[in-house]
């Protein structure tokens, strides 16, 4: 890689990758160079599990105004979960 | 043109530790005696790039292979394989000079080598070349092509890739070819001037070619930032370079 950015997260989920639906463990997000994208640079996000080897990835290589737009809807729609699960909260 | 062949396959070769690993060989058919070129592959992977670049040498004449820098990290597509090894930092420096001084052993232990080996890479494998021609006396010309973090800040330093290669400079063992897109961000203009500068301050041997509108990664015909005509002009100085150094 040329760049050194690179973020890893657990995850705990479910990812379908080209052989079917697998547990995850990991979320990597890069700011590097992209296989597919026609792009130089791009904010590559591989949801994976490396315990069954590197196949099981499921990628993405988006541009940086994609990503921008992408937090932000991740963001969104945490808020509006979080306001869903305080009421189911209350309703118990 | 009379006739021409070759022969192409992948092979296992003992790397760093002796470790086996998997490399792709391309070897021109005819007694020889040929030159020798190790190929580095970049941060992309041991991918079709590569193994098509390890032929194109031996369509030129040389004995060629490409060893798989990523070949621990498991079995898998090229693209799989290398996010794997992203996700972990890359892979240690010290591990790529000896597998790499692997692959330099292999071609010098066929019967048909002319005795000269060179070295090749791209993006990393450009830094990696460098940083294994500092680090061996085994070969007799490498080439850099764009190789980001030859200069590297201390932040950027970690376990696996302790020291920039640049430190290293005044260990350069055999000339150097270095190609360069003006408008490349890893390594900056700025970055291949400091390179430059400290190879003179070792006075060792090397040409530098820096390409007004191009960027990183030139050469490579199925990405955005392919240039035609800067591609083509540094293929000719990489034949020339090599000729030079190898082939007489």
């Amino acid at each position: 890689m040329c760049t050194s950015i690179v973020e890893i997260v657990k995850a705990h989920g479910s990812g379908k990758g080209e052989g079917g639906w697998f547990d995850l463990t990991a979320a990597v997000v890069s700011y590097d160079h992209p296989h597919h994208a026609l792009l130089e640079d791009a904010i590559n996000i591989d949801f994976v599990n490396p315990s069954l080897g590197p196949g099981a990835r499921v990628a993405v290589e988006i541009t940086l105004e994609s990503a921008r737009e992408l937090s932000a809807a991740l963001a969104r729609a945490l808020a509006a979960a979080d306001e869903v699960e305080r009421e189911r909260l209350r309703g118990t | 043109m009379g006739y021409e062949g070759l022969h192409a396959e992948t092979i296992s070769i003992k790397g760093n530790n002796g470790e086996s690993i998997s490399a792709y060989v391309a070897r021109p058919l005819g007694k020889g005696p040929f030159p020798g070129m190790v190929l580095m592959h970049h941060a992309p992977g041991w991918d079709e790039w590569y193994c098509e670049t390890t032929r194109k040498f031996a369509h030129h004449g040389y004995l060629a292979i490409s060893h798989n820098l990523y070949h621990r990290a498991g079995e898998g597509k090229a693209d799989d394989v290398a996010a794997k090894v992203r996700a972990e930092g890359g892979v240690p420096d010290a591990q790529v000079i000896g597998d790499t001084e692997g692959a330099v052993q292999w071609l010098r232990a066929q019967s048909n080598l002319n005795g000269k080996v060179g070295v090749i890479g791209t993006c990393s494998g450009g830094r990696h070349t460098f940083l294994f021609a500092c680090h061996t006396k085994s070969i007799n010309a490498a080439a850099d092509l764009w190789g980001g973090r030859v200069v590297m800040k201390k932040e950027e330093l970690t376990p696996k890739l302790p020291t920039a290669p640049i430190e290293f400079t005044k260990n350069l063992s055999c000339p150097l070819l270095g190609l360069f897109g003006n408008e490349d961000a890893a390594p900056t203009p700025e970055q291949v001037n400091q390179h430059e500068a400290e190879l003179k301050k070792h006075g060792k041997e090397f040409e530098f070619h820096r390409y007004d509108g191009a960027g990183h990664g030139f050469f490579y015909y199925d990405r955005p930032n392919y240039r035609v005509e800067q591609a083509l002009d540094g293929w000719k100085k990489v034949w020339a370079f090599f000729g030079k150094h190898l082939k007489k």
